[in-house]
């Protein structure tokens, strides 16, 4: 073996994203931050090629939902890490930024307080310690990531080391977000309880309800989820990507290869759960509303749904699904509402039995068909 | 001890003590040839053994998968390990490699490095690579990327998320493919390959970390005549600049690999304690090892 041998192959896939896909993030963006904000605002209601509030209002949720989909796609789709609790990341970052909004009120409340009206309801004389910084935007935003981020870490860490690996870590995040859920009903502990944040009127002293504000908060969501995906795109297409499906294939093979798979699960983990997080946060100015309900086990099992629908380890698949589910839970629950959960079902079981790959995989499958 | 015999003890270790401070030179006053410079965590082989197990003893519920082991092995040796079922062949892997804590006994790498406080990842980046008995390749990869993740390079979190292959490196990779006879499958999923082909690339893999012992549990097992006959050849050009610890049941393997060479030693493992260590016609010849194996 002296010789130096040509290379017999191309190094492996070291661009970021083909000139297609690039037109299509480019595309993306162009909807997002221009097209969607001139047909809602500039074109006249009465025009056919008017949008709607309320069809922006959908989009705009349904894109922090995929930007959930995608983080659960990292963890779940290339790491090979079901999480049945990226609620509670989710939840929390919509928390963080409900606290700060619902100190924007101010003393527009219906107790005329400068405290929230819950508190004022509850008697409270003074904040409680965790709403300390809740008059700062800054401070929120901060906390926004840091708050999943830190709890992703901790309980990340301990069950990693422990070695916990596949139902029973699934089984573990479920039992996460439920006592989550749980922790948050109660009044005590300073979240509103069962009814949580709502009734917001202001964001950074302008007022919230206003089309202006609403069309400048989707087009940061639209720019978040497009940013997101390029991120993880990026993640997956470098080394660091390849250790982690290496990690969901052959863990054993991983750690015996010198490569510590604690520190990678948890970096990816983190990552997918401050992604939620901000999502969450993007999520609560749009919707008007945060609740435990947010955390609950069903929500965390949906995001999964999003992401097998779509197609794992595609990456735009869960995106996709997203948009498929919600939009498709969006026209049932108006035209034929009792008919959502049998539809839910049997998508779920027509995808595990005959679209393995989701949404995405079909696609691709076609495409192949016809080349061939 | 009397207290005079202590007072006269300390007298002449005192009186020892000026000596060697009277003479002390840049060595610290030792005598200089019993300092070696010696970098903590790098592998110390001057006292000639890469690999050295000491009375190690595990337990499962009981049950004494390995029973008082000792065994040591040189600098470039390769050495194979034979043994009926249930002997402690895999179970000796475990616990060199970190999967197993022993309950009793020591484990060096060198003479300094005490594998027991080391996790398997540590172990893996010291420089011992081990193939399974189930070849354990990344299925979803290609054969390429397999590779490349087992090229030796930084294994931290930030290195990988910026990690390019530089040309060394990719030469480094073509030389391994046509080592192993890959050349042609480089960018085929590993999931495709056959049983044979996968057992080539983890040995690829194991190659590519540049291991300074490689343990490889059956490596030809399912392998062809003449993949056997090649993964022998292989094994034969490492050793010296690898060592090597084969354990295998194929005893025309063995032959291959211990062939013309009657020094070449062959330990048989048997109810996790070594039977017999010799040469392979003097270990064919033990009546207990031909009783252990033939049941007689």
């Amino acid at each position: 073996m002296s010789a130096v041998l040509p290379l017999p192959t191309s190094p492996g896939p070291t661009r970021l994203l083909g000139v297609k896909a690039w037109t299509g993030v480019f595309a993306a963006l162009l909807a997002v931050a221009v097209l969607v904000p001139v047909l809602n605002l500039v074109v006249p209601e009465g025009s056919a090629f008017h949008l709607s509030d309320y069809a922006v209002a959908l989009v705009g949720k349904i894109m922090c939902y995929a930007i959930c989909a995608l983080a659960m796609d990292l963890i779940w789709g290339y790491t090979g890490i079901l999480s049945l609790g990226h609620g509670v990341f989710f939840a929390l970052g919509g928390y963080a930024m409900g606290m700060y909004l619902m100190r924007q009120i101010g003393t527009d409340g219906q107790y005329k307080s400068e405290m929230p009206d819950f508190m004022v309801f509850l008697n409270w004389k003074a904040f409680p310690w965790h709403w300390a910084l809740s008059d700062s935007f800054v401070a929120q935003m901060l906390l926004v990531v840091l708050v999943p981020g830190l709890l992703a870490f901790v309980f990340g860490f301990f069950a990693f080391r422990s070695r916990i690996k596949g139902v029973y870590f699934s089984i573990i995040t479920q039992a996460l977000t439920f006592a989550a859920m749980l922790l948050f009903f109660r009044n005590e502990t300073g979240f509103g309880g069962n009814n949580g944040f709502t009734d917001f009127k202001r964001i950074l002293g302008t007022p919230i309800a206003t089309s202006g504000m609403r069309m400048l908060l989707f087009v940061i969501t639209g720019c978040t989820l497009i940013g997101f995906f390029v991120f993880a795109r990026w993640l997956v297409n470098s080394k660091f990507g390849r250790v982690l499906q290496a990690i969901r294939d052959a863990e054993s093979r991983v750690m015996f290869t010198g490569y510590d798979p604690l520190r990678y699960k948890l970096t990816i983990w983190v990552i997918s759960a401050v992604m939620c997080g901000i999502a969450g946060a993007l999520y609560v100015p749009q919707v008007g509303i945060i609740n435990p309900g947010e955390m609950s086990p069903a929500a965390s099992i949906e995001i999964a749904i999003w992401a097998a629908v779509g197609g794992r380890g595609t990456l735009i698949g869960p995106i996709v699904g997203a948009f498929f589910v919600n939009g498709a839970k969006s026209w049932f629950t108006q035209v034929v509402p009792e008919f959502w959960l049998y539809f839910l079902g049997a998508l779920f079981i027509a995808v595990t039995l005959f679209l393995p790959n989701g949404i995405i995989g079909l696609l691709r499958r076609g495409k192949k068909e016809k080349a061939a | 001890m009397t207290p005079d015999l202590m007072k006269a003890g300390a007298q002449i270790r005192l009186e020892h003590e000026k000596k060697l401070a009277a003479s002390a030179g840049l060595s610290g006053g030792r005598a200089a040839s019993y300092g070696r410079v010696h970098e903590p965590g790098s592998l110390d082989l001057a006292h000639g053994a890469i690999l050295y197990l000491d009375d190690i003893t595990v337990s499962f519920d009981g049950f004494k998968a390995l029973n008082a082991l000792s065994l040591s092995i040189s600098a470039g040796e390769l050495r194979c390990i034979i043994g009926p079922n249930g002997a402690g062949k895999t179970t000796m892997m475990d616990v060199i490699t970190g999967k197993t804590r022993p309950d009793l006994g020591k484990a060096y790498f060198g003479s300094t490095i005490d594998l027991l406080r080391l996790r398997e990842n540590d172990i893996a980046s010291i420089g011992i690579g081990r193939k399974f008995q189930k070849p354990t390749v990344f299925e979803q990869l290609s054969v390429f990327e397999n590779l490349e993740l087992a090229l030796k390079a930084d294994r931290g979190v930030r290195a990988s998320m910026w990690f390019r292959l530089n040309g060394e490196q990719l030469d480094r990779i073509g030389e391994m493919l046509t080592l192993i006879h890959l050349k042609d499958s480089a960018q085929r999923t590993a999931g495709l390959l056959s049983h044979g082909q996968k057992q080539w690339l983890e040995i690829g893999m194991l190659l590519m970390q540049d291991p300074k012992l490689l343990l490889l549990d059956e490596p030809v097992a399912g392998m062809t005549d003449e993949e056997t006959e090649r993964t022998a050849e292989l094994f034969l050009s490492l050793e010296g600049n690898h060592s090597l610890v084969v354990v295998e049941h194929d005893m025309k393997f063995i032959g291959e690999l211990t062939q013309g060479k009657a020094h070449k030693k062959v330990t048989v493992l048997h109810e996790g304690s070594v039977l017999a260590e010799g040469s392979l016609a003097d270990v064919q010849a033990n009546e207990k090892v031909v009783e252990v194996y033939l049941g007689r």
